[in-house]
């Protein structure tokens, strides 16, 4: 192939031939791609559709030189013009991206529709988007009433802020963010879930919660550290206790002094609110567990071992689905008959028992990765088994995991949808449940577009922001 | 209290704990069954089915029994699976060896394929292929041939079929010729370790695996002939395909994203390998005068297979699970012929449940014993 060598002095006798083909090749496509006009009409139909790949192909090698001393060309030379092969797959790409750029367009954005507020409005040829707009709402909140959406909105929007307090912490309360997103958070949440997003009179006993925890949070200002723990595990629960039995007498409500808030049961919930407290609380309880099992499968008691490594290898041995139809139609049989488990609760229950295997595994590999020698030093300092995971073993093994830990989470959150089994429609469930809705047939794609465009969104930024954690901590060590 | 005492009390009460846990729940299972009137067993499995499956590929109809539809299901369960992981390796391979391009483009366009596709449910995606995409394909009647015998349609893929005679003869050919293709290369490195003598393993191997099958064909009376799918109107509006080899649309759509879904975790799986083996490495072997095809055959890719094959592994394992997905886009697998239609029928959810997890069970734990006794086979011996 080298018909003409081109070197450092003669390379700008063929550069603007170069230039100049390469333009006109991408000047080409580019023009029958949007414009539908083809130049080159008048030759066979196969020489045709290949002659803006010659020329291409033509100007590419026109213009590789080793080195020119013009910074732009030798990048473009560098990074995608190294060789024949290379040019060519280039070209290619560049007019696969020019070829599907208008269709992809007028479907998206050019043809498509989202004013009005039935389908008649949709009259172009590409994407409905009113249908999305006027869906909206269930996709996001499912079938909850539209009167009572106010109640996840606040709850999301009230601990989204709890959330964030780790990154206002000053230093004096950074030590206490462990206990705070391990213990006290969780079980925030799960008040906030539990008493008002599903509501009823209970909410009430909601306020007592608040009460207690602002009280002996206040309160605890007080204390001496050394009781610190202690007063936290008790107090607020004595307070609680306090306020509900003794201080005030629900007969209130019964009475009609106060309003409660209307009891939406858990069938009515779903869109992404669901997928958002169904992964918030596995994602919660799965790490926990995950790291129990993790010890108990390096354990030296050959029993504990041998029940952690059975209980690991049959979640992960078994799909999901199989689990959660397990959760429907099997875990009832195994309840007494007068006991009835809330069909969210079992479905936790299962993906977190489920995700906890997998979590375990990728932990068990932190652990094996410790050099011995870590071990050593704390029992040599005279620690027991449980100090020494906690201060020395356990928080080097989880900076190695961040990865492995991320992508388990990442896998639940994708997991989620798999709800439909159990008859629970998070947002692809009533994704599925508007496409068959006789007034609005065939908005298919759409909704699927929507709501890979949301999932996309959720899981790009949870795996950039676990290698943020990886890269942050890497430099620590 | 002694150290012994110690260390049994711990596992005394887990032992309890697991078995108070069982013993609640099969006590539970007990009473319930007992009031609903039916009793524990696996009896009902050679009972009357009478229910049908769309897709089989072994006889099957309402009049076979419910072991019959365990293994349609199964049968179709592992035929997903083996194209979804052909398809799989293909794509994660090609994109993950374009991963490492030095080409800008094809390097960028391979990483956005993997955080394009990997960052979507599995099961959006199932749907997206099976409502959205699939159900854009056009009606039987208007369906345009590819290549003249291939036909894309809303109601499947319609391809020839093979039909053989004497099929079992080109099977034996071929069989013969793998195992003197084994024989010969066993063979020719045992020559090459004693005496240094190099055979051209390669155009031997390809001339057996070529040769005797054509033989098989030439004197063997094997023959072999496509029949092409027709079209054929039923009524008025109605068309379907008559002959070749049909493939319903749910299989179809249920490979696709399987495989699409895969390939990106096994791109990454490849790209992991081959930059895990040290660039040291290459440069040592193409110094000591080695080609570079040799570099790559005989010094990178054993070092990368290493690092490759276990999560690969792992891969394989995970698209068969994530087959039984196909029960949302009623593909007759596993889960939705016996944990689905059959649990229905016959309501008996422990039994099928346990047997259902206990097929993925023995599939994974199998593959996994597997792959540990590869793992310890090509680990580095370090003396």
């Amino acid at each position: 192939m080298k018909f003409i060598n081109i070197t450092k002095d003669n390379f700008n006798n063929y550069l603007y031939t170069g230039v100049f083909l390469i333009f006109i090749s991408i000047f080409d496509v580019f023009l029958n791609a949007f414009f539908s006009i083809n130049f080159t009409s008048f030759l066979p139909s196969f020489l045709s559709f290949c002659l803006p790949l010659i020329i291409g192909f033509v100007g590419l090698y026109f213009i590789r030189v080793e080195y020119s001393g013009i910074k732009n060309l030798d990048l473009i030379n560098k990074n995608i013009n190294t060789n024949n092969f290379n040019a060519i797959l280039t070209l290619l790409i560049i007019f696969i991206i020019i070829k599907s750029l208008p269709p992809f367009l007028s479907w998206f954005v050019i043809d498509a529709n989202i004013t009005g507020d039935s389908k008649e409005a949709c009259t172009g040829t590409g994407a409905c988007w009113t249908y999305i707009k006027i869906w909206l709402r269930r996709f996001i909140y499912g079938m909850y009433p539209n009167a009572e959406q106010w109640r996840i909105n606040l709850s999301f929007i009230s601990l989204t802020a709890l959330g964030l307090v780790g990154f206002f912490a000053t230093e004096k309360y950074k030590k206490y963010l462990t206990l705070y997103y391990v213990v006290i958070y969780p079980f925030i949440s799960f008040l906030f879930i539990y008493f008002f997003i599903s509501g009823g009179r209970i909410f009430f006993d909601f306020s007592y919660g608040i009460i207690a925890a602002a009280i002996s949070i206040i309160l605890g200002f007080f204390i001496p550290n050394k009781f610190k723990l202690y007063y936290f595990l008790i107090i607020p629960i004595t307070f609680y206790i306090l306020l509900k039995y003794v201080f005030f007498f629900e007969e209130y409500i019964e009475l009609g002094m106060i309003e409660g808030l209307v009891w939406v049961e858990t069938g009515a919930w779903g869109g992404l609110s669901l997928t958002f407290i169904i992964s918030f609380f596995c994602l919660i309880f799965c790490f926990p567990i995950g790291m129990a099992l993790a010890l108990g499968r390096r354990s030296d008691f050959p029993l504990i071992r041998y029940i952690c490594i059975g209980f690991i290898e049959f979640w992960r041995g078994v799909p999901l689905i199989t689990v959660l139809f397990m959760s429907s139609v099997m875990f009832p049989m195994f309840l007494p008959q007068d006991v009835y488990v809330d069909k969210l609760v079992r479905c936790i229950i299962a993906i977190s028992l489920f995700e906890a295997a997998y979590v375990a595994e990728v932990i068990r590999g932190g652990l094996q990765a410790l050099p011995r020698g870590q071990y050593d030093a704390a029992k040599s300092l005279g620690m027991g088994y449980w100090k020494m995971h906690i201060f020395v073993i356990l928080p080097q093994a989880l900076k190695l995991v961040i990865p492995g830990i991320a992508n388990t989470f990442l896998a639940l959150v994708k997991d989620t949808p798999l709800i439909f089994v159990v008859g629970l429609l998070e947002i692809v469930g009533m994704l599925n449940l508007a496409k068959t809705n006789p007034e609005w047939l065939g908005f298919a794609m759409e909704g699927y577009v929507f709501a890979a465009i949301i999932f996309w969104i959720i899981c790009y930024a949870m795996s950039k922001y676990s290698y943020n954690l990886e890269i942050k901590y890497k430099t620590e060590r | 209290m002694s150290a012994k005492f110690k260390k049994i009390i711990p596992q005394l009460l887990t032992l309890t704990f697991v078995a108070l846990v069982f013993g609640f729940f099969s006590y539970n299972a007990q009473l319930n069954m007992e009031n609903r009137g039916i009793s524990f067993g696996y009896g009902f499995l050679s009972q009357e089915s009478s229910f049908d499956v769309q897709f089989s590929l072994i006889e099957y109809d309402g009049s076979h029994s419910y072991f019959r539809a365990y293994l349609v299901g199964l049968l179709n369960t592992i035929l997903v699976s083996v194209i979804g992981i052909i398809f799989a390796t293909v794509i994660g391979v090609v994109v993950g060896i374009a991963r490492l391009s030095t080409n800008l483009l094809i390097n960028r366009a391979a990483a956005y394929y993997v955080e394009f596709f990997r960052n979507i449910p599995l099961l959006l995606q199932i749907f997206f292929w099976y409502f959205a995409a699939l159900r854009a394909l056009p009606l039987p009647e208007d369906a345009e041939p590819i290549f003249g015998v291939i036909f894309l349609t809303i109601k499947g893929l319609f391809i020839p079929a093979f039909v053989w005679n004497n099929f079992d003869i080109f099977l034996y050919s071929l069989l013969a010729s793998i195992i003197a293709i084994i024989v010969i290369r066993s063979y020719s490195k045992r020559l090459r370790e004693n005496e240094g003598k190099h055979i051209p393993v390669l155009y031997i191997s390809l001339g057996l695996i070529v040769g005797l099958p054509l033989l098989s064909f030439l004197i063997g009376g094997v023959t072999l002939n496509f029949e092409i799918p027709e079209l054929v109107q039923l009524a008025k509006t109605s068309f379907r395909f008559n002959g070749g080899l049909g493939l319903p649309p749910e299989l179809i759509a249920l490979t696709l994203a399987l495989a699409l879904y895969t390939a990106t975790f096994i791109a990454e799986c490849v790209r992991a390998g081959i930059q895990g083996v040290s660039k040291g490495q290459k440069e040592a072997a193409a110094s000591i005068g080695l080609t570079p095809n040799q570099v790559l055959k005989l010094v990178i890719m054993p070092q990368a297979l290493r690092i490759i094959i276990p999560p690969t592994t792992n891969q394989y394992l995970n698209l068969t699970k994530n087959s039984s997905l196909a029960a949302a886009i009623a593909y007759p697998d596993l889960v939705l012929v016996f944990a689905g239609t059959a649990l229905m029928q016959t309501g008996r959810a422990i039994e099928i449940v346990s047997i259902t997890m206990l097929t993925y069970l023995t599939l994974s734990v199998s593959i996994s014993i597997l792959m540990n006794w590869y793992n310890k086979k090509i680990a580095i011996k370090e003396k």
